[in-house]
């Protein structure tokens, strides 16, 4: 198969676009990731990884796919399987029939991911495009080059119980439209996004979700080095791997700007600058923690969520002129 | 972010991988920019990483002074703990808090530990025991 692996910033958005790409839809990551409106905000305390809260800065896994397959008009089979053989089986059927599939894994059991991020995350998604001396030939969207990765250590990375469990879920494109509506699917992505961001039901969803989350950094009981754990879990779920950087924010803005070339239309093209100027406020918030963290003097938590509520403040416009041109069109 | 303030911080945590980021070029168009780390992003990482590693040197000293069994280093040593363990293994709490107590881990069948070996990614055999320090 004529495959070309393709770098992204996230995993599931990268993946859906290398897919349909493959498919004959050229579609960019930040577009998938666009028309997806993929973009939130969500803190969740009552779900814990390693002990921390749940910050999320963009949907739940499967969430993209799903999103822009439903908005595009593309059909994608789901498979979840119940035992490990049959799973296995139905992958390598596919791979001699030459077609891309897509699979979620868990980070924890994938060999060639660095030591030092090898964490608990069970929906990590993955092409496989081949299979070459017993091998599978893998493209993990957030690494540089195309792997390879050994059939029981993949079998053991789809299969793993736990939150988000896989169950050797794997997906293939079925069809998919000769062309885009761009003008409807921007309009409507963004308004659905505008929603998620500033109407959600829930205090803790959203630029309130924001705010909400300072309020509890300003609340930060215990030692200095919980504190600086919390703090530093904000970080890494902000920043850390398949993000591209300021918890998404950059790759919002990079969709803006390709749907303001699309649609000529410069009212996008502004937007996307309000947030590109608030993704920097993301990151230097990112740095106020980590400066923090390293003094030897305890930790200003006021000023921290100061910072905080700077990078809610700076994002709310950004909402305010998509809101004006959702109007408009 | 402008594509030349992209972090090259040649993190550990990256071990020599690069990742992509999203910025702007000169003329403020968007593209993929590869980065080499950001050491703010890399210290995080390695604070969670120490946060383990110090729960697994904890148990280790209790493991030898024989009141927990080798299971609970091996849940550490995983980066797991006691909540993503029972799921991992589809164990109750209780359960797996009883498995923590040597005397009964010691009686535990293969069926058992399977499942956590399973879970761990290791041998039985390996979660049997307590390994090497490492140097």
């Amino acid at each position: 198969m004529s495959f070309t692996h393709q770098q992204s910033a996230h995993c599931e958005s990268g993946v859906i676009s290398s897919l349909l790409t493959h498919q004959g839809l050229p579609l960019s990551e930040p577009m998938a990731f666009g028309l997806a409106n993929a973009l939130a905000f969500a803190y969740i305390p009552i779900v814990k990884l390693g002990g921390q809260p749940l910050i999320a800065y963009r949907l739940p896994p499967r969430a993209i796919i799903k999103g822009l397959c439903k908005r595009l008009g593309v059909g994608v089979k789901f498979h979840a399987f119940k035992d490990p053989m049959t799973a296995a089986n139905a992958l390598d059927d596919l791979v001699e029939r030459k077609t891309l599939v897509g699979l979620q894994t868990s980070v924890y059991y994938l060999p060639y991911f660095p030591e030092e991020m090898r964490f608990h995350f069970n929906a990590h998604n993955l092409l496989v495009y081949g299979k070459r001396d017993g091998l599978y030939q893998i493209s993990d969207p957030v690494f540089e080059e195309a792997m390879e990765i050994a059939p029981r250590d993949l079998n053991k990375a789809r299969f793993v119980r736990g939150p988000l469990a896989p169950k050797g879920l794997m997906y293939t494109i079925e069809s998919a439209p000769q062309h885009i509506d761009y003008p409807s699917v921007i309009r409507a992505a963004i308004g659905k996004n505008i929603k998620v961001m500033t109407g959600a039901p829930l205090p803790v969803i959203g630029l309130r979700g924001i705010h909400y989350l300072a309020k509890k950094i300003d609340r930060l009981s215990g030692s200095e080095k919980d504190k600086r754990l919390y703090l530093g879990h904000i970080v890494r779920m902000q920043e850390e791997i398949g993000t591209g950087g300021a918890g998404f924010r950059f790759v919002y803005a990079s969709f803006l700007q390709e749907a303001a070339g699309i649609l000529g239309d410069g009212a996008l093209a502004d937007a996307s600058q309000t947030m590109t100027d608030a993704g920097d406020v993301w990151r230097e918030f990112s740095v106020a923690v980590a400066k923090q963290c390293k003094r030897s003097e305890p930790i200003d938590l006021a000023a921290l969520s100061a910072k905080l509520r700077d990078c809610a403040q700076s994002e709310r416009p950004v909402w305010d002129q998509l809101k004006a041109w959702h109007k408009r069109r | 972010m402008k594509a030349d303030e992209v972090p090259q911080d040649n993190s550990s945590t990256y071990a020599g991988h690069k990742k992509l980021l999203y910025a702007q070029g000169r003329d403020g168009q968007y593209q993929g920019v590869q980065s080499s780390g950001w050491e703010v992003e890399s210290s995080a990482t390695r604070d969670a990483v120490a946060q383990f590693e110090q729960w697994a040197s904890e148990a280790r000293v209790q493991v030898e002074a024989g009141t927990k069994s080798p299971l609970y280093f091996h849940m550490y040593d995983c980066r797991m703990d006691l909540p993503l363990l029972c799921q991992l293994t589809g164990f109750w709490r209780w359960r797996v808090k009883r498995h923590f107590e040597p005397a009964r881990f010691a009686r535990l069948s293969n069926k058992v530990l399977a499942r956590y070996a399973d879970a761990m990614d290791r041998t039985i055999e390996e979660i049997k025991t307590l390994p090497e320090k490492p140097q």
